[in-house]
């Protein structure tokens, strides 16, 4: 399972860094997020993937019995996914907007400023 | 010394912000209302650098959970230092933006933007956990994407697209380094996983981490190779805009690169002489960038690519002597870069255009303003008793202390540079005779009524007196600094009140 | 080529989802309190409620027209979020007032009949409901117009 996962991540990124380096802006939206993804998926293994029960103390109990799973890791990927929530949402808002300006999907096309001295 | 008072700055502005929203729209109360509360947080930041310096440090356990459970919220010199420039730059920019911005942009919530962005960084400079650092920076970066975005022409989608890609990039480079730290050393904050860290054994996959970070900070501070988001976007917001851009934001990054690389980990060889070559080539590819342009906000942007290469100059070295320097530089630049860019919008103003080889002989119909605009032209060259001078003498005695002629020799040629680019500017902007002949309808300035023309004026005046402080009173200064290097150099100190303060 | 137009968005104009939305709208409202309040030591919380209540006015929205729902709402959904971002931040002030650090949990009674335990971590929660509403709608609506 966890090489599975091992082989995810570095799918997950590969995909997303191509994906990012395509002259689409669609493309590169499509990038980001599998990058998203993939860091998620990361912090997730990192924590070691452990069989056990949720990290919640029974009412009767004062301390952890047996295994349990890391809630940290969770808690990060819960915010990391709503903060990749909030930035994709912004760049596919900004992307459209870009597209209505420039009329093309071509990255390339973007590039006058840096022709000008 | 535990105290909630920390916390005072964030939550000021924070309030400020949901005061903002239920204004919407309402265009004279949002100034009104940014103004009160951005002279509430300044104030809070002077206090709280106050308190910094006579405690040594604050720190917080939120949540009442102890250290290294909970998120710890820290303040010692140096973030006290970055909090106190934070409150005099957003105070400066807070009455500039009141006048200097379009109607629709304020209407469209850009005051809310504003200080949303000012907690974000406030949050950065004082949190003492990796993971809410992130945090922080993402509440920094969406800012920072509305304001750069909003009334977006084409020349600014461009530029946004650009700063927008490579800071998600930046971002899930940081996200994925702190997930990898935390596989290693099981822990989030940044205390903890210094004691922890020492402990692990596969220092290979510490140096690779550590590089990571490098690497997530580098896009943010705006370094070789890494850069070239900054002079393409920049430039096309509003002054105001990039007053806070240029004076802030690129320095996050150096300062969560000064912050982990001092606390964390300590460099070995390769990473040492990695920062000097990447600081050498920013210095080089900063300074070579401003020659050949002739929009004078582009020349700006160049610059602070440039001045970044200072600073991660001084990391590269790693004494204590140097630390001191580039804190000392790291007070000087936040100040003056948001005045340049803020000096910048009110040329525009007088004249509608950044284009040097438009511009003309400001000195013959502004001559008081040319005068502050000198000052403060100066004062970023370092001209001897003006702010710039005091932080680059000591890193130029300090890498020729350490033998380290090439950066020496390319600290010498920046400052040549900028010296020349900035004497070209004033030449350019001030001297000559205007190229074409000028009109009445050109100068937005002289119509506008004169609160208007105090809220553009004073708070130049206002950072250009601090960085006449930080000149004439450098001694100050510099003990400030030294006491912030010492402890970046003794991290026990840190540690400890960490670790030790648990209520 | 106006006939193109009006090929390229086809309304989603069906009677079995109009009648369905107006009984799922309230049930899923009340559903995504439950999330809400069963957050405390189970799977659920406020963000979770949150988006399940601001699907639930999506789901109105796709049934009717964004219009409609708006007319649901007596204010602009955006005010949800200073209402939602004030509530939490005063949850994280209430321990100022026995002096104990920032967002300390405090509970205010021991049980309360339906909800079970009170305490400040709910006031929280709440205001982040109300901040994932009020931004949702917020954006999905802005969107939907601008399509």
């Amino acid at each position: 399972m966890e090489l599975l996962l091992v082989i995810l991540v570095g799918v997950l990124y590969s995909s997303g860094i191509y994906m990012m380096l395509r002259r689409s802006m669609v493309k590169l939206l499509i990038g980001i997020i599998l990058l998203g993804n993939g860091v998620n998926i990361l912090i997730f293994l990192m924590s070691g993937i452990t069989k056990g029960k949720a990290p919640i103390i029974p009412a009767d109990q004062t301390g952890f019995m047996g295994a349990y799973a890391d809630p940290i890791p969770q808690a990060l990927i819960l915010t990391a996914i709503v903060i990749s929530f909030a930035l994709t949402a912004f760049a596919l808002v900004l992307l459209k907007k870009a597209y209505t300006l420039t009329g093309t999907d071509d990255l390339d096309s973007l590039n006058i400023q840096d022709l000008d001295i | 010394m535990t105290t909630n008072f920390i916390l005072a700055p964030i939550i000021v502005h924070f309030i400020t912000a949901i005061i903002l929203l239920c204004f919407w729209k309402k265009v004279l109360a949002q100034k009104i209302i940014s103004v009160i509360g951005n002279s509430i947080a300044f104030i809070l930041c002077v206090k709280l650098f106050e308190l910094t310096l006579t405690n040594d440090y604050l720190v917080l356990q939120t949540g009442n959970w102890k250290a290294p459970f909970g998120i710890t919220f820290i303040s010692d010199t140096l973030s006290a230092i970055m909090v106190l420039l934070t409150g005099i730059v957003s105070l400066a920019v807070g009455i500039y933006s009141t006048s200097a911005l379009n109607v629709s942009r304020i209407r469209f919530g850009y005051f809310f933007t504003f200080h949303l962005l000012i907690m974000g960084l406030l949050g950065a400079f004082l949190t003492g956990d990796i993971f809410n650092l992130y945090v922080w920076f993402e509440v920094v970066i969406i800012s920072s994407f509305i304001l750069m975005t909003v009334g977006g022409k084409k020349m600014q989608m461009e530029g946004a697209i650009k700063y927008v890609t490579m800071n998600i990039l930046a971002s899930s480079i940081f996200l994925t380094a702190i997930g990898i730290l935390y596989g290693i050393t099981g822990s989030l904050n940044i205390a903890d996983i210094a004691l922890k860290i020492q402990e692990v054994e596969n220092k290979g996959l510490v140096t690779v981490t550590s590089l990571l970070f490098f690497v997530g900070f580098g896009i943010k501070s705006a370094i070789f190779p890494l850069y070239f988001w900054l002079p393409s976007s920049y430039h096309t917001t509003p002054s105001a805009i990039a007053a806070i851009f240029g004076g802030l934001l690129t320095k996050m990054g150096v300062y969560a690169m000064i912050r982990v690389f001092t606390i964390i980990f300590v460099p070995d060889n390769f990473t040492t002489i990695l920062f000097i070559v990447i600081a050498v080539l920013t210095m080089l590819t900063g300074a070579l960038g401003t020659l050949n342009k002739k929009n004078i906000r582009r020349i700006l942007s160049y610059l602070i690519v440039c001045h970044i290469g200072y600073l991660i100059a001084g990391v590269g070295l790693y004494t204590e002597l140097a630390f001191t320097a580039i804190i000392f530089y790291l007070i000087h630049d936040v100040i003056v870069k948001s005045n340049m860019f803020m000096i910048t919008g009110v040329i525009v103003k007088i004249r509608e255009s950044v284009d040097m080889t438009r511009l003309g002989s400001l000195l013959k119909d502004y001559p008081k303003f040319s005068m502050l605009a000198a000052l403060v032209f100066l004062s970023l060259v370092g001209i001897p008793p003006l702010s710039g001078f005091w932080p680059k003498i000591l890193l130029l005695k300090e890498s020729f202390v350490q033998g380290n002629y090439v950066l020496l020799l390319t600290l010498i040629l920046a400052s040549f540079v900028t010296l020349f680019v900035i004497i070209r500017m004033w030449i350019e902007i001030f001297w000559k005779e205007s190229p074409k002949p000028l009109t009445e309808e050109m100068d937005h300035f002289a119509p506008m009524p004169k609160s208007g023309k105090f809220a553009l004026i004073a708070p130049i005046v206002f950072l250009t007196v601090v960085s006449l402080f930080i000149g004439f009173g450098a001694n100050s200064i510099f003990k400030i600094s030294e006491k912030a290097a010492y402890e970046l150099k003794h991290k026990e100190i840190y540690i400890d009140a960490v670790m030790k303060t648990n209520t | 080529m106006k006939k193109r137009e009006n090929n390229i968005r086809p309304k989603l104009d069906t009677i079995i989802l109009k009648t369905a939305t107006n009984y799922l709208l309230p049930l899923l409202i009340m559903f995504s309190l439950f999330v809400l309040i069963r957050g405390h030591y189970l799977s659920g919380g406020g963000f979770v409620g949150g988006l399940i209540a601001s699907i639930a006015f999506v789901l109105h929205s796709f049934a009717y027209n964004t219009k409609r729902t708006i007319s649901l709402f007596r204010f602009r959904p955006l005010y949800l979020i200073p209402m939602g971002l004030s509530l939490s931040l005063f949850s994280g002030l209430l321990p100022f007032l026995i002096s104990k650090p920032f967002m300390t949990s405090i509970w205010f009674l021991d049980s309360v009949a339906v909800i079970g335990a009170f305490g400040s971590a709910l006031l929280f929660d709440l205001g982040v409901y109300l901040v994932v509403i009020g931004v949702v709608l917020t954006i999905i609506f802005t969107i939907s117009e601008n399509v």
